[in-house]
């Protein structure tokens, strides 16, 4: 699908869905230079989706003007139907911060972390309720962290700093989660736990977006995609956005390139190649034209098993 | 000898000296907690020297000394944001330039005048020559500060842990932040009397850097933090009286020491801490 149909398609779907939408939105920074230029597509509730794109594409941007944080110069952005601002302060949208913008020395324990997910529930001393520290129990719990709640956030590994602002995302009862790069640092087996608790949130109607250099786990857990580079290159269903001609325009050349065909894969007389485009450890991996996607949990191995074959 | 150790609390220039101390260390040992956890140590420094302008002017035009040092704190505080904003200048080069401009301003602006102003005290300052009245005023700027902290505490401690979710959430952050700069002005207006600009600075940051090295939790930080301010104060002000010597860098030179104590307690609990640690990870 080309760019400007795929745009439409993204405007059409906005009119009915009370998720995520994102239309005409326009930031330009105080020194004149423009980081997202009309930028529009629409998610619906209960699906996770990719925000895809090189550095300085305008990931960290979207994030800021879908939470409010920087001045639209046009556009809009509505949540669940809602404008945002109204959306905010009735604590619907949920942040998980890069590891890095976390000071990891602070004094501060796990259970304080995920606690401060409640503060939009309580007033304004902020004194925990029974509702709240069990609301904090549960969401410790669902991400494993139990057992860690007393320690000083610095003493944990990096997947379980992950956990814990995951944690403080359903402690807030977020229903749009926002999360910024929450591979980056994680082992393999932190993922695929990360991953199927996106997948049990999206089961809850939730809805996810998630920006990510993982172009190889995007197929496989993220039900849409959202292509980013100063404005929405594509926008929609992954097997449909994620394809060659969108990726290259979407990364240029950026990203890490091959292809292998012909007699270097197969004796036989099959024309398809097949294509490894990576920026991070893990490629996407793409024979002939078509997306090695997959959305089930059986379908997940079957692609881990190929990505364990060596290209070479 | 009990009458010996009991000699200082008889003396009402004495009397007053304890109160003010401990008026003053209190707000100041709250509030380095979070300068410390934010990053502004140096406003700290910065907005105590750049009282001094308004000092002087408050004295010129006949106004309450606090006044004036609250005004030029707060210009400081606000001209530092607004450069920061609109240069490429980096926060702590900005902060160099406007409190060291506004220091020198003040002390040109005071030797212009006729005054029966000490620089000294001003600098470092009086804590035996207080009033009641001094003791007083300073008694509501720690009241304003101690409720402000100590109420918004989690608040303050969400915008100085991660400032994004705060505003995620909906919170005021923009409140919390020039609100939190303002208590801090005031907090230097009220130290102005007793410990001076200059040292008041070490009561702005000592604290906090002691609470931080010991506790690893922050309602305990806050607890060590304001527990060292104020028992320096009182032993400072006590001990100065037996050795003779200033009360307020006596405050200082206490608290630098117990700053040292808490490094070397820290560097000897790290020490066989962290096999534990990793222990724990393996295990998980």
């Amino acid at each position: 699908m080309n760019v400007a149909a795929e745009k439409s398609l993204s405007m059409q779907a906005g009119a009915s869905s009370a998720g995520l939408d994102v239309r005409n939105v326009t930031v330009t920074y105080r020194n004149g230079q423009a980081a997202l230029v009309d930028a529009g597509f629409s998610i619906p509730r209960g699906t996770i989706t990719a925000l895809v794109g090189v550095n300085g594409s305008g990931k960290s941007t979207l994030f800021k003007a879908i939470m409010g944080f920087v001045p639209l110069a046009t556009g809009s952005v509505s949540i669940m139907g809602e404008p945002a601002g109204r959306a905010l302060r009735r604590n619907v949208v949920a942040y998980v911060p890069q590891a890095e913008e976390v000071d990891w020395n602070f004094p501060i324990l796990v259970e304080d972390v995920v606690m401060m997910g409640r503060y939009g529930h309580m007033n304004f001393l902020r004194i925990a309720s029974a509702n709240d520290r069990r609301m904090v129990d549960e969401a410790l719990e669902r991400v494993g962290m139990s057992g860690f709640r007393k320690r000083q956030i610095g003493e944990l590994s990096g997947g379980q700093k992950k956990r814990v602002f995951l944690a403080r995302a359903l402690a807030q009862e977020g229903q749009v989660i926002l999360l910024d790069e929450p591979f980056t640092g994680v082992d393999v087996t932190t993922e695929e736990a990360i991953i199927a608790l996106l997948r049990s949130l999206r089961d809850e109607g939730r809805l996810m977006l998630v920006s990510t250099h993982n172009l190889g786990s995007v197929p496989e857990f993220c039900d849409r995609a959202v292509l980013l580079n100063r404005t929405v290159l594509a926008a929609g269903p992954t097997n449909e956005v994620f394809t060659r001609p969108n990726l290259e325009a979407a990364f240029g050349g950026v990203l890490r390139h091959f292809v292998l065909g012909g007699p270097v894969l197969h004796d036989d007389e099959d024309g398809r190649e097949l294509t490894v485009l990576t920026d991070d450890e893990r490629p996407f991996v793409l024979y002939g034209d078509k997306a090695q996607s997959s959305s089930g949990p059986a379908d997940a191995e079957d692609n881990a098993a190929a990505r364990g074959d060596d290209p070479q | 000898m009990i009458d010996t150790l009991l000699l200082p609390f008889q003396f009402p220039f004495m009397q007053q000296a304890f109160v003010i101390a401990i008026l003053v260390a209190a707000p100041m040992g709250l509030l380095s907690s979070f300068l410390i956890l934010k990053g502004w140590s140096l406003m700290g420094d910065a907005i105590s020297h750049a009282v001094l302008p308004g000092v002087v002017l408050a004295y010129v035009a006949g106004l309450p000394l606090a006044i004036g040092a609250f005004g030029a704190g707060m210009f400081c505080a606000l001209a530092v944001g607004f450069l920061r904003e609109n240069s490429r200048v980096k926060e702590d080069t900005v902060m160099g330039v406007v409190f060291s401009g506004m220091f020198g301003l003040g002390i040109v602006m005071f030797s212009m005048i006729e005054s029966e102003l000490h620089l000294l005290h001003v600098l470092f300052g009086n804590i035996l020559g207080v009033t009641w009245g001094d003791v007083a005023e300073t008694g509501v700027i720690a009241l304003i500060a101690l409720g402000f902290v100590g109420l918004l505490r989690r608040d303050l401690l969400l915008h100085a842990f991660d400032a994004q979710h705060a505003r995620a959430i909906g919170l005021p952050v923009r409140f919390y932040h020039y609100g939190l700069l303002a208590v801090l002005s005031l907090t230097i207006v009220g130290a102005l009397k007793a410990v001076g600009i200059i040292l008041a600075i070490a009561m702005l940051i000592a604290p906090g850097a002691i609470a931080f090295l010991v506790t690893r939790r922050f309602e305990a930080m806050l607890a060590v933090a304001v527990s060292v301010a104020v028992g320096c104060a009182f032993l400072g002000v006590y001990l100065s009286f037996f050795i003779d010597s200033a009360p307020a860098p006596t405050i200082v030179v206490l608290m630098t020491l117990v700053f040292v104590a808490a490094f070397a307690w820290s560097q000897m609990r790290a020490a066989p801490a962290s096999p534990r640690s990793a222990h724990d990870e393996a295990g998980a």
